[in-house]
């Protein structure tokens, strides 16, 4: 019992400091291939091909002041970028990385995984509130009502796979795509994932809760130090949930012939990683009400329309 | 051992849960009490997986913070109402107290009666073969109780569309 809560914790642990690296290592990553998509460099000057920048990024971030304005309200300010980060690094839980590699199977991974993603929107509303600033205000009220919008999208998006694989368990989702990767018969619902998946994680071009030529920085423009670090964090934790998944429900996981499971799993991540960055460089920022027409009037009622089909589907195949 | 661990967790959440609800209705700032209930959800959702009940569990956080609190937040951030004062206690909040402690022991007292509550042991369920939590609930769902359910939603359907018409009016 003890030794096993034990080993629990050391998995626990190397997931989370594989993941903090990955989150360092994304942010260079996105300097160098916007860069290069600009016709820039990226960053060059720290280490070898600027490779120590992410370390002298966070070093720099730890050594600031830690300022907290007057007005704020306190609790709350410093509740706020925990709220933040936790319920994204907590979801890696549950994914499968290989066939043996993961915390917990557990029969409602799916769920799991959505509810925490339906949580993660507190660290935003409640740093916007409590920052107790005008911008800081605008871009949470924003931002809860993107994440609520698209939440459902999502939601209703991953039903496609849950149906076709019968099953809420993600190693058992990963298992029957061992013939057919479910992007293929589920092609309408992998589309919809990648778009509320960019617009759930506040990405562009949906970063209207962060959109800095109007709202400065929106929900995090009080923060300094490692307070704001853990917003960063917590973003990029939800970007590499949200790749996870997908690569999960539509990729099919860690299954591929030759190399072994872990490394398909991770190319299927970083693939779609990489499609993050790409939009960044290419597309301009939605305005509110184009934002919330695509959620509310194309995106789910499609997806209700792919849940519709993809049920009768089964239910004939299955009877 | 097991169950050791289990009652220690079980009082554990239970208190989390009541005294985060304490904190709730005696919060004078409206978003601190939404923040305190946030708490609330996610002790009683520990406790529904205690009872083996993890479909129940992960839909309680998704359904109630996920969306529902987050609604409260949003209306509560946007309206910003100011301190009602009622920790003054004047008679109408002494009054709802009494009625409601009257209704609530009322309501211990049937449950006892009826044996509802049939042991005080936090117990696993022993699902069937090759049933989950989740395949448990929808048969129940969709067999046994499927006109309680349609009811529902029908309910809910009409309450939307109610929302929408009177958002609509002008």
């Amino acid at each position: 019992m003890v030794l096993a809560i034990v080993f629990t914790l050391i998995k626990i642990l190397i997931i989370i400091v594989c993941t903090l690296t990955g989150v360092a290592y994304m942010t260079y990553a996105e300097r160098k291939v916007i860069g290069h998509m600009q016709v820039r460099l990226g960053p060059v000057h720290t280490g070898p091909k600027g490779l120590l920048q992410p370390l002298a990024d966070g070093l720099k971030l730890m050594a600031k002041e830690d300022m907290t304005p007057d007005m704020v309200d306190k609790p709350v300010f410093y509740v706020a970028p925990f709220l933040g980060m936790v319920p994204g690094l907590a979801a890696f839980a549950v994914i499968p990385f290989s066939e043996n590699i993961y915390v917990a199977n557990i029969n409602v991974g799916l769920l799991y995984v959505l509810a925490l993603s339906s949580v993660g929107v507190y660290g935003i509303i409640m740093s916007g509130w409590a920052s107790n600033s005008k911008y800081a205000t605008m871009g949470s009220l924003r931002s809860s009502a993107q994440v609520i919008s698209y939440e459902t999208a999502m939601g209703l998006s991953i039903l496609g796979p849950v149906l076709l694989a019968g099953s809420l368990n993600l190693k058992e989702i990963t298992e029957a795509q061992r013939g057919l990767w479910f992007m293929v018969p589920q092609f309408v619902a992998f589309v919809i994932y990648s778009i509320s998946a960019v617009a759930e994680t506040n990405r562009a071009p949906f970063d209207l809760p962060e959109a800095e030529t109007e709202l400065v920085a929106g929900f995090h423009v009080e923060y300094s130090s490692m307070r704001f670090a853990m917003f960063f964090l917590g973003e990029y934790a939800n970007m590499y949930v949200v790749a996870s998944m997908c690569a999960v429900l539509f990729l099919g996981g860690y299954t591929g012939p030759l190399l072994p499971p872990i490394v398909w799993f991770l190319i299927k991540m970083l693939a779609f990683m990489f499609f993050f960055l790409w939009l960044r460089a290419t597309l301009p920022r939605l305005r509110f009400d184009q934002l919330m027409n695509l959620g509310w009037k194309i995106l789910i009622p499609i997806a209700l329309a792919n849940l519709l089909i993809t049920s009768i589907v089964v239910y004939a195949i299955r009877n | 051992m097991n169950e050791i661990f289990m009652n220690i967790g079980f009082w554990v959440l239970g208190i989390t849960a009541v005294v985060s609800s304490l904190f709730m209705v005696t919060r004078e700032n409206p978003v601190h009490s939404a923040l305190w209930m946030l708490l609330t959800f996610f002790a009683v959702a520990g406790i529904f997986i205690q009872l083996d009940a993890e479909y129940i569990a992960a839909i309680q956080v998704m359904v109630y913070a996920g969306a529902i609190l987050v609604l409260y937040m949003f209306v509560v951030m946007l309206l910003n109402p100011k301190s009602t004062g009622f920790i003054k206690m004047p008679f109408k909040v002494v009054l709802g107290g009494v009625v409601a402690v009257v209704l609530f022991v009322q309501i211990l007292m049937t449950l006892m009666g009826t044996g509802v509550i049939k042991s005080t042991q936090l117990g696993n369920i022993n699902y069937p073969e090759g049933f989950t939590n989740v395949k448990a609930f929808g048969t129940v769902m969709f067999t046994q109780y499927i006109v309680p359910f349609e009811v529902a939603s029908v309910l809910l359907l009409v309450a939307m569309i109610g929302a929408i018409v009177i958002a609509k009016k002008d």
